[in-house]
């Protein structure tokens, strides 16, 4: 199409930019990542924050920055820069109002060209690491990491293609939906196991939610129904895969619509953790008891009950244990008025 | 037979004034209580364990005569180390009372003299002085042991004082 | 010469109250137990007399209005708990600590672990019936109050830590006279076991007493000095690393007994181990670098909770936030150690005789301040 050598569009012109852009920070992405690999090794500073890499806690052996994880970035890199190449490429060999269809069939096959092409140089990364190291989860962290490093980018290029294609087609909706920009926690298969073993035992419907919680060490969560939760945390203390032996925290929290109550349990024998939430209404405050299981829970439950005016059936002595015991009201609850005001 | 003051050979008049004192037996209480205080081991939080701290060989509280004593009926004065909540205000009454006289109060550290950082909390009584007569407050979060010392001479001070001119208890 | 009844002396169990101002109880804890002559039938622990409050004032304060009142919860050992609010925000807002800060933060922790230990062991042996390791206990303590009087400006509660650092750098000449006084305690600690551990009436006193098994530990939630006496191996410095723990070679202490007597030596083993730390930090330490990290001026969690833990000297010391995304957190729960290792104490006083109470209630290392909150 003569047109286009002699002068370009101002769509192509706009889509060119975007792709510049989305290149800049993909190689932003990639410094930063380096850079994350080299900080969480030798412990330099770097204020920069969290890059897209997860923030796992280092195994106990130290990890080193192996020139195999650098290349990998690297490769993850011009991986990218190959797939925005050829994402421009694709649109400047159609047409200004082309169907967007086509422009994301394009994007979508750079993308998977890019993801091929990362996930054959993690590959080729994870053997050479094998051979150095023994430890099962540092691979996985590399793989992950240039995983993540390549579908960040990928996803950042499939979202800068997409703004392009909505500004130069307005109208245009079936734009390819983003890719999930998280990578997989390393936590992931812990907490899909847990998920698979309670609800085969308890059915789909005693668990209400399930996540990783990213901000607190990845650390597997779930959120377990009311009605099923004393069995359920039978079944976690006593099952010889989970056997979880030890309650580290047994909390109550006070959301203007509900209240929840946060366990945290660690297993000694298998060396993984767990937290809990179980959901209850402000009115009648009622969570199953757990000090049959854990004695641990007994003095933790009387003080979110003495606090938050959560009861508890089952305990043996729910009485108060912090305030004395002609207070009236509880007084960690939001809308707490103290009754001897003045004192 | 009478001693003529007036006739006694000069240098056995300088040995009487070097060593023969007068003075009213109030004073004399004063000063000896002030010199033997004996406090109640009330440490509450924090500031309990500078006052061991002050106890202990640096800052050594037994030089100024004090030594701890673990029951209220045998201490002559309460060092209110620490923050007092609703919850513990009626015991500390009760010890008050059951310190015979006479007694005093020292008020160690901010939450002891009005509620202190948790001058905001639900659960903490602002101020000893809500509950008995106080006699020194020590300011500080917590009071330097060195803090505690000038406070336990300012109140040897006082008792100094009030033993000349009568001690005001305002009981309420 | 036998008695003159036919049925022998009549007892009646009584109920004795240890009360709340008592010099032995650590503090303001209150014990009511019920005595059959000198055994103890059952114990009630009563609590609640130094709580503050502390919770809900931290809904009305921003993050690092928090710290001081961090402080005075566990007032023997303030480092660590203005560490674990730190750790906790900082890990919640991802942000990245420069190393000097890590070193000053690993350094001052340790020196507070050696601080806390030595208190417990001065009043420990008070509690015993020996008047002098408190004086030689305090005087060492002493110079650890008086470094961090330097550093931090406060001889008990320190507000040292800010989140993304601490607040002031080591001033010259500090770091020498911090390896001075390691040095000085290296050299006095055998003292400390020559003028205790080694006396007979000691050791019959508290051998084979408050004993329990590893699964009573664990059922109880027991953590610290009292579950590694029972035979687990289990240091949150070794096996969950934050900080730069991992770059220090330590030992952790371990016993098997689950008695008194182990868990005494066991926590003046941790200090020869927190003394080896410091050495090798205060050989480590950078002379150069910022002391605190690039944190926004206005500290805004994301919406999320947050629940770390970490070592502190008596046992796993946790903090949960709940932020809204506010630069105040929704909801600050403090997983306290104290308070959590002393709902085994009505187990251990089961038929034990009155005069072993105290020694048991002792070797739990309570701080009332903890326990309340």
């Amino acid at each position: 199409m003569s047109e286009e050598k002699r002068k370009p569009t101002p769509e192509e012109k706009a889509a060119a930019a975007a792709v510049a852009r989305a290149k800049a920070k993909a190689a932003k992405e990639a410094r930063e990542a380096q850079a994350n690999a080299a900080e969480s090794d030798t412990g330099e500073p770097n204020g920069e924050g969290r890059a897209d890499a997860p923030q796992a806690e280092p195994p106990i052996e130290k990890r080193k920055p192996t020139p195999e994880e650098k290349a990998a970035a690297a490769a993850a890199a011009m991986a990218k820069a190959k797939a925005a190449k050829e994402a421009r490429e694709a649109a400047n060999g159609t047409t200004s109002d082309a169907d967007p269809d086509a422009k994301a069939k394009a994007a979508a096959a750079a993308k998977a060209k890019a993801a091929a092409a990362a996930a054959a140089k993690a590959k080729a990364a994870r053997e050479a690491n094998a051979g150095e190291t023994s430890d099962a989860g540092m691979d996985e962290d590399a793989k992950a990491k240039a995983a993540a490093a390549a579908k960040a980018k990928a996803a950042a290029a499939a979202k800068a293609k997409a703004a392009a294609a909505i500004k130069s087609n307005t109208g245009a909706s079936s734009v390819e939906p983003t890719a999930e920009e998280a990578p997989p926690s390393k936590n992931q298969p812990y907490l899909d196991r847990y998920v698979q073993i309670l609800t085969e035992r308890f059915g789909k419907e005693s668990i209400e939610d399930s996540y990783i919680n990213r901000l607190s060490k990845e650390v597997p969560t779930l959120l377990i129904k009311n009605e099923h939760w004393h069995g359920i945390a039978q079944f976690l203390k006593e099952e010889p895969a989970l056997q979880f032996d030890y309650l580290s925290n047994l909390h109550g929290v006070d959301y203007e619509d509900r209240m929840e109550v946060y366990y945290h349990f660690y297993s000694y024998e298998h060396h993984h953790s767990l937290a809990v939430k179980v959901k209850t209404t402000r009115e009648n405050a009622s969570v199953s008891s757990v000090t049959d299981i854990w004695a641990g829970a007994d003095w933790n439950e009387r003080e979110t009950f003495d606090l938050l005016g959560i009861d508890f059936p089952g305990h043996p002595n729910l009485v108060r244990i912090m305030m004395p015991d002609e207070w009236i009201g509880h007084p960690l609850r939001k809308d707490y008025e103290p009754f001897d005001e003045g004192v | 037979m009478g001693i003529d003051l007036q006739s006694i050979e000069h240098e056995l008049q300088e040995e009487l004034n070097r060593n023969v004192l007068f003075t009213s037996l109030e004073t004399l209480k004063g000063w000896v209580r002030s010199n033997s205080l004996w406090p109640l081991t009330f440490g509450l939080a924090c500031c309990g364990i500078e006052m061991m701290g002050t106890g202990g060989a640096h800052y050594d509280l037994d030089r100024f005569g004090v030594i701890f004593r673990p029951s209220p009926r045998q201490s002559d004065v309460m060092i209110v180390a620490g923050t007092v909540t609703k919850k513990m205000a009626p015991l500390l009454r009760r010890l008050y009372d059951q310190m015979p006289e006479p007694k005093w109060v020292i008020a160690m550290g901010s939450c002891a003299t009005a509620g202190g950082p948790y001058i905001k909390s639900y659960s903490v009584v602002k101020g000893v002085d809500q509950i008995c007569p106080v006699d020194v407050y020590i300011p500080g979060c917590p009071p330097s042991p060195v803090a505690l010392i000038y406070g336990i001479n300012k109140l040897q001070e006082k008792i100094r004082y009030e033993s000349k001119t009568g001690k005001r208890v305002d009981l309420q | 010469m036998p008695t003159p009844f036919s049925t022998g002396i009549r007892t009646e169990e009584m109920v004795l109250n240890i009360g709340p101002q008592h010099p032995s109880t650590h503090g303001v804890f209150r014990l009511v137990v019920k005595i059959d002559g000198e055994t103890i039938k059952e114990a009630v622990p009563v609590m609640g007399y130094l709580h503050r409050g502390t919770e809900k004032l931290a809904e009305n304060l921003t993050y690092t209005q928090i710290i001081p009142y961090t402080d005075r919860i566990d007032y023997l050992s303030s480092m660590t708990n203005n560490y674990v609010l730190c750790h906790a925000v900082e890990t919640l807002m991802g942000l990245s600590i420069p190393e000097k800060a890590e070193f000053l933060r690993v350094i001052v922790m340790e020196m507070n672990r050696i601080a806390s230990h030595l208190v417990w062991w001065g009043t420990y042996l008070l509690d015993i019936g020996a008047i002098g390791p408190f004086l030689y206990a305090f005087r060492d303590r002493e110079t650890i109050i008086n470094l961090f009087n330097e550093l931090s400006g406060a001889r008990l509660t320190y507000n040292y830590m800010r989140i993304g650092g601490v607040k002031w750098d080591a001033p010259p000449g500090w770091i020498e006279k911090a390896k001075e006084f390691v040095q000085y305690l290296k050299s006095e600690l055998p003292n400390y076991h020559v003028l205790v551990s080694g006396n007979e009436i000691f050791q019959s006193r508290i051998t084979g007493i408050g004993t329990y098994s590893r699964q009573d530990a664990l059922d109880h939630s027991l953590s610290g000095v009292m579950l590694r006496c029972t035979g687990e191996n289990w240091d949150i410095r070794k096996n969950e690393p934050y900080s730069i723990y991992d770059r220090f070679e330590f030992d952790v202490p371990v016993a098997t007994e689950g008695d008194c007597l182990s868990r005494y030596h066991l926590r003046l083993q941790e200090i020869e181990q927190s003394i080896r730390i410091l050495e090798q930090a205060l050989d480590q330490f950078p002379e150069e670098g910022e002391v605190m990290g690039k944190v926004p001026k206005v500290i805004r969690p994301p919406v999320g909770e947050v629940y770390v833990r970490i070592e502190a000297p008596r046992g796993e010391l946790g903090v949960y936030i709940a932020s809204q995304g506010k630069d105040k957190p929704w909801r600050f729960k403090l997983r306290r150690p104290s308070f959590v290792n002393l709902q085994i104490l009505p187990k251990l006083l089961e038929g034990v005789n009155m005069s072993n109470m105290v020694a048991i209630l002792g070797s739990i290392d309570i701080v009332v301040g903890e326990v309340d909150a």
